[in-house]
């Protein structure tokens, strides 16, 4: 039987499985060092489509169809697609679920969406809800550009702290039946807001939630970092991810080697300029379910803590002044 | 070869006050950019950009703060010789050619081409 776990985690028991992944990413994300990773690769940013958004689609749908057709999936099987992405009205999603045409739950996390659409679907199928779920997430570097900052024909200079919004889309399949890695544990963040009013700084306004939802997950759970073989974070970036060492530490969690953040792993900083490093949606996305589901497959990786973070502001928000709400996820993948 | 100097350094002071505001505080391009015509328009309504374009040439006259510069000026001469309402029908007369020229531009570009970023 599944059960809640202290204060904000649930055990799923019997524990679904993680039975299919695929990851589609951009032309940035295929030449970083996991590119070979990657299901897909776009060597252009607008996949032969008329805009970024629509290049975005394509990228969720494609990425959609590779994880039902891995594992021999029919869309009969699907009993709900979980989908959620960067844009307003979370439009990839809702046109994607269109062309789908199965059950759909839109979720909106931002960037914690990987770890959204993850909890839920297990929560789903843990529940006796659901045989198949479809959960999925994407981010556009360009679409998300013109939406959060500047059109991208403007040619706007980043600050270093920025991070850049990983191009991609990332989909699995969570199955009552199936084969490992199983989705074993949830721990659901608390919105937090620390005051943090600087849109190209998400990192340091994401990582007291991340901090927060990681403490939670240990103490409900009862473990430590070292129970996991891989501990990471989704798009917290080289400010946020010190900030996130820190206040774990004052909370006397000490990460280790074991630990890593998504939007350091993405790109090669020393080649590619990405500022604080990569970021969005489908910055956890394309990492945890192409390059870290391949390791869990090889048996490298056993037992990988994913936490999610996203920022909830708007640029209506932002506009007027008002601070950076952040959440963070966790998911716990055991082989 | 003095003038080359002087236009050299004044302009670039101007991108390195562009530069610090950009990277120190949390201003926007749009509030750099508008607050660069303010600037230029207080100065010149103070009759002292007219003085730093004698003294750097180009250096003064390119950045955005000669365009605030231009609309104190004219909104002054007019106003000198029509009073009040001078203001108002003046503000344009030295910058016209370059708003003009902006949305003439604008408008055969945006026939040109269809931007979706």
């Amino acid at each position: 039987m599944s059960k809640k776990a202290g204060q904000q985690s649930l055990l799923l028991d019997p524990a679904p499985f993680l039975s299919s992944a695929a990851t589609v990413a951009g032309p940035m994300e295929g030449k970083g060092p996991l590119g070979g990773d990657f299901d897909l690769v776009y060597g252009d940013l607008r996949a032969s489509q008329k805009s970024f958004e629509a290049a975005e689609r394509k990228m969720l749908q494609e990425a959609c169809s590779l994880a039902l057709e891995k594992r021999s999936f029919n869309l009969a099987d699907i009993d709900y697609f979980l989908s959620g992405d960067l844009l307003n009205q979370i439009t990839v999603s809702g046109y994607s679920a269109a062309a789908l045409g199965r059950p759909y739950f839109g979720l909106y996390g931002a960037c914690s969406t990987l770890a959204l659409v993850l909890s839920w679907g297990g929560i789903l199928v843990a529940g006796g809800f659901a045989c198949n779920v479809l959960a999925a997430t994407s981010s556009h570097h360009c679409s998300a550009e013109r939406q959060f900052r500047y059109p991208t024909e403007y040619g706007f200079r980043r600050p270093t702290q920025a991070q850049w919004t990983v191009t991609g889309a990332a989909a699995a399949v969570i199955s009552a039946a199936g084969e490992s890695p199983r989705i074993t544990a949830v721990t659901i963040g608390k919105v937090i807001d620390m005051g943090e009013k600087d849109s190209f700084n998400l990192g340091a306004a994401m990582a007291p939630a991340a901090a927060s939802t990681m403490i939670l997950h240990f103490q409900d759970l009862q473990r430590n970092p070292r129970y996991y073989d891989l501990i990471v974070t989704g798009d917290l970036g080289q400010v946020g991810a010190k900030l996130l060492r820190q206040l774990l530490a004052r909370s006397g969690y000490f990460l280790e080697q074991n630990y890593n953040d998504c939007g350091l792993m993405i790109y090669n900083p020393a080649v590619q300029q990405v500022g604080a490093g990569g970021s969005g949606c489908a910055c956890p996305g394309v990492v945890v379910l192409g390059h870290l589901w391949r390791r869990m497959k090889s048996g490298e990786l056993k037992k990988v803590l994913v936490i999610s973070t996203g920022a909830l502001h708007s640029t209506t928000t932002l506009a007027q002044g008002d601070t950076i709400p952040a959440v963070a996820h966790a998911v716990a993948l055991e082989m | 070869m003095g003038s080359y100097l002087t236009a050299f350094l004044v302009g670039g002071l101007f991108c390195l006050i562009g530069q610090l505001l950009f990277d120190l505080t949390p201003f926007t391009p749009g509030h750099i950019l508008s607050g660069f015509v303010v600037a230029g328009g207080i100065l010149g309504g103070l009759g002292l950009y007219d003085k730093l374009i004698q003294f750097a040439g180009a250096g003064a006259s390119l950045p955005i703060a000669s365009f605030g510069n231009a609309l104190a000026k004219g909104a002054m001469l007019e106003a000198a010789r029509r009073g009040v309402i001078g203001v108002l029908t003046g503000m344009f007369e030295l910058t016209s050619t370059g708003i003009t020229a902006a949305i003439i531009f604008s408008f055969f570009m945006a026939l040109l081409f269809d931007p979706k970023g």
